[in-house]
């Protein structure tokens, strides 16, 4: 990526959510995003990866401004969000969209697809004059690969695919420059998740958008980011090309969430060697010192306990956050 | 093979409601045998979960009806016992294994007290002696420092960590058949993979038979020995594992096959399945796969295809069988 304008950079961006809980007497913080720097750049789709609790949706709603950081900015074409009153949110708001995993849930059950897809303009009253909506909403239909017939229909009348391709539908509405996807296949089935994602490509590729594409299937992150960020409680561990990290993972963890893929080959025998991490993920609450991964990693040494490695490049060509890097590791052969 | 454990034959589950029959389960027999793990792959709505409740007895009746078919464990006709019969059953001799086990867990009671009631009521034996086969059996299924454990309450624990409290319930009357109900799908990669290979130990170490319930092709492979496909309520094709992964014989398993993105390939497109699977209220005539089927032609949208053997020990519902491609 050698554009030096970046659409967004999240620079140096820490959220904590207070943890008071009256019944059970815990107090604390949560470090559900902890000093993360990361970039998105025009044309792009940055992979964010991780297990549940990494912060990766955390992140995605820093993004959105639904959650304020605790510390550090997120700017926008170089200008902070944070700042942003009015007119400057709404156009943020316009040309940043956001497409959630949970299709029942983001889809207000009452309204007809015409409706759904009609309520940005009444919200941006300037973008669309009221006797143009009918087309608009059959081309985007048409555009997320829906019958525009259908346009009359309630969201239960539609599959889980077929809800994801509205809400894609309704993020496109405004001609957005940037989609923030939260697992947006993760709740569908094999063969229609590949569907979507199709479409998502397509519509990259058709309208040059850029993507922040949250997902805990490497598989599938895979076929759609230029670049992945490997999130661990609440920290990049690694980020890179995607061939690069997917394929030779230089961070331990990486390494991990790699080989657990299941994966045969063609004649269906059990295929790579599998690092099976011992124990669970440590608490956000309560975060290992040093290296946050240490409890859980097969390299981890004293250093590891007492200094937190730096997210540098350490001879792999990227930035990975550990002391030991060993960039031979391959992902695990398969299909 | 011995003589099965399980015998589904025949199995027809309806659900009827304001909108009409839906038929979940429409014709699904196989066989289970001892020691045996049987993948029961299919999407959301293909009659896989259901399948399994109908023959643990533990759909909701009404809307449910278990409409014909038989579940033979060993020579008792499960459809046959009362209620009370039934239950001496459950978990005694076929258990079953929910995804998510933070739902399955009482959260008021800790674990302790929910695995030694199971033990003292099943069992008959004392508190004492319960509790001493609960830290067993948490032993058992690799929780660590389990005494500290007995005293957590369910939200204290993590997903994996509750997963196996979940399978200690399950095999701790020591039954015969377990049914896992897409028992690691809602854990994290690497968790999976510890659950997996626990329930992978678990059937080698004791012989007890297991249906694996999934959506996920690359571990039923990597754990099951033969594998079932379910398309909408029916069993489209049945055989060992590796031949069903390497050269399936139905259309819909191969297609399934192909649309699973692979990390070692970016493809330009995914060869995804067109259409969405078939709505049950109205479904299609002749073969269900037909309206997304590429080889598709008159003979499929008039008669479903019988299940038949195509290869050893594998069968296919499909007229069109030996021309599928991986």
């Amino acid at each position: 990526m050698s554009d030096p304008q970046p659409l967004i950079r999240v620079d140096h961006v820490v959220k904590h959510f207070p943890l008071n809980d009256k019944v059970f007497g815990s107090s604390g913080v949560i470090h559900a995003v902890d000093d993360v720097s990361v970039e998105l750049y025009p044309g792009e789709v940055l992979g964010l990866v991780g297990e549940s609790g990494c912060g990766k949706s955390t992140l995605a709603n820093l993004i959105m401004r639904l959650e304020e950081p605790t510390s550090g900015t997120i700017e926008y074409l170089g200008r902070d969000i944070s700042t942003f009153e009015k007119d400057d949110l709404k156009t943020y708001r316009r040309e940043v969209q956001m497409v959630f995993q949970d299709t029942f849930g983001s889809l207000d059950p009452r309204m007809t697809i015409t409706d759904v897809l009609t309520e940005p303009f009444t919200i941006h009253r300037d973008v669309l004059p009221k006797d143009a909506w009918p087309d608009k909403v059959r081309a985007l239909l048409k555009l997320v690969g829906l019958d525009p017939d259908h346009a009359n229909r309630y969201p239960h009348e539609f599959s889980g695919g077929q809800r994801q391709r509205i809400c894609i539908a309704r993020a496109l509405a405004l001609d957005p420059k940037v989609l923030v996807c939260d697992e947006p296949v993760s709740a569908l089935d094999v063969s229609v998740q590949a569907q979507v994602v199709n479409l998502l490509k397509d519509l990259r590729d058709e309208f040059g958008l850029s993507y922040v594409f949250v997902a805990h299937d490497l598989s599938v992150v895979r076929q759609i980011a230029d670049r992945v960020a490997v999130m661990y409680l609440g920290q990049v561990q690694e980020i890179g090309e995607e061939e690069e990290v997917l394929l030779h993972p230089s961070h331990p963890y990486t390494q991990a969430l790699v080989s657990a893929l299941p994966t045969a080959d063609a004649q269906g025998n059990v295929t790579g060697k599998r690092i099976v991490l011992s124990g669970d993920l440590p608490s956000p609450a309560d975060p290992p010192s040093g290296c946050r991964f240490n409890t859980r990693c097969w390299m981890a040494q004293q250093k590891c306990v007492d200094e937190e490695p730096e997210l540098i490049e350490r001879g792999t060509g990227r930035p990975t956050k550990c002391h030991f890097v060993t960039p031979t590791v391959d992902a695990p052969a398969s299909v | 093979m011995s003589d099965p454990v399980l015998t589904v034959d025949d199995l027809h589950v309806e659900f009827r409601t304001e909108d009409g029959v839906v038929k979940a389960v429409d014709g699904v027999s196989y066989e289970l045998g001892k020691g045996e793990i049987l993948a029961v792959l299919g999407e959301s709505g293909s009659g896989k979960t259901v399948h399994a409740r109908a023959v643990l007895r533990i759909l909701d009746m009404p809307p449910a009806y278990i409409t014909g078919g038989r579940a033979m464990l060993g020579d008792v006709n499960l459809f046959d016992l009362d209620e009370a019969d039934m239950r001496e059953v459950r978990g005694a001799r076929i258990a079953m294994l929910f995804q998510d086990p933070h739902t399955a867990l009482d959260p008021v009671y800790t674990v302790g007290d929910q695995i030694i009631e199971l033990l003292r009521l099943r069992r008959g034996i004392s508190t004492r002696e319960a509790r001493a086969q609960a830290l067993e059996l948490l032993q058992w299924v690799g929780i660590p420092s389990p005494e500290g454990r007995l005293k957590a309450y369910p939200h204290q624990l993590s997903g994996g960590i509750a997963q196996r409290v979940m399978v200690a319930m399950a095999i701790a009357l020591d039954p015969d058949v377990l049914l896992a109900d897409e028992p690691t799908s809602s854990l994290d990669v690497t968790v999976q993979a510890q659950v997996l290979e626990l329930l992978g130990s678990i059937v080698k170490r004791t012989e007890m038979s297991m249906v694996l319930i999934t959506h996920n092709l690359a571990v039923a492979v990597g754990l099951a020995d033969r594998i079932a496909v379910m398309y909408a309520g029916q069993l489209v094709e049945l055989g060992p594992a590796k031949a069903v992964y390497g050269d399936p014989k139905h259309p819909y398993s191969a297609a399934l096959l192909r649309s699973i993105p692979d990390i070692q390939r970016r493809d330009e497109r995914l060869p995804a399945i067109t259409g969405s699977p078939p709505n049950l209220l109205n479904a299609p005539d002749g073969c269900p796969f037909n309206p997304r089927c590429p080889y598709a032609t008159d003979v499929c949208l008039t008669a479903m295809p019988p299940l038949e053997q195509v290869a050893d020990d594998h069968l296919s519902a499909c007229y069109h069988w030996d021309e599928v491609e991986r």
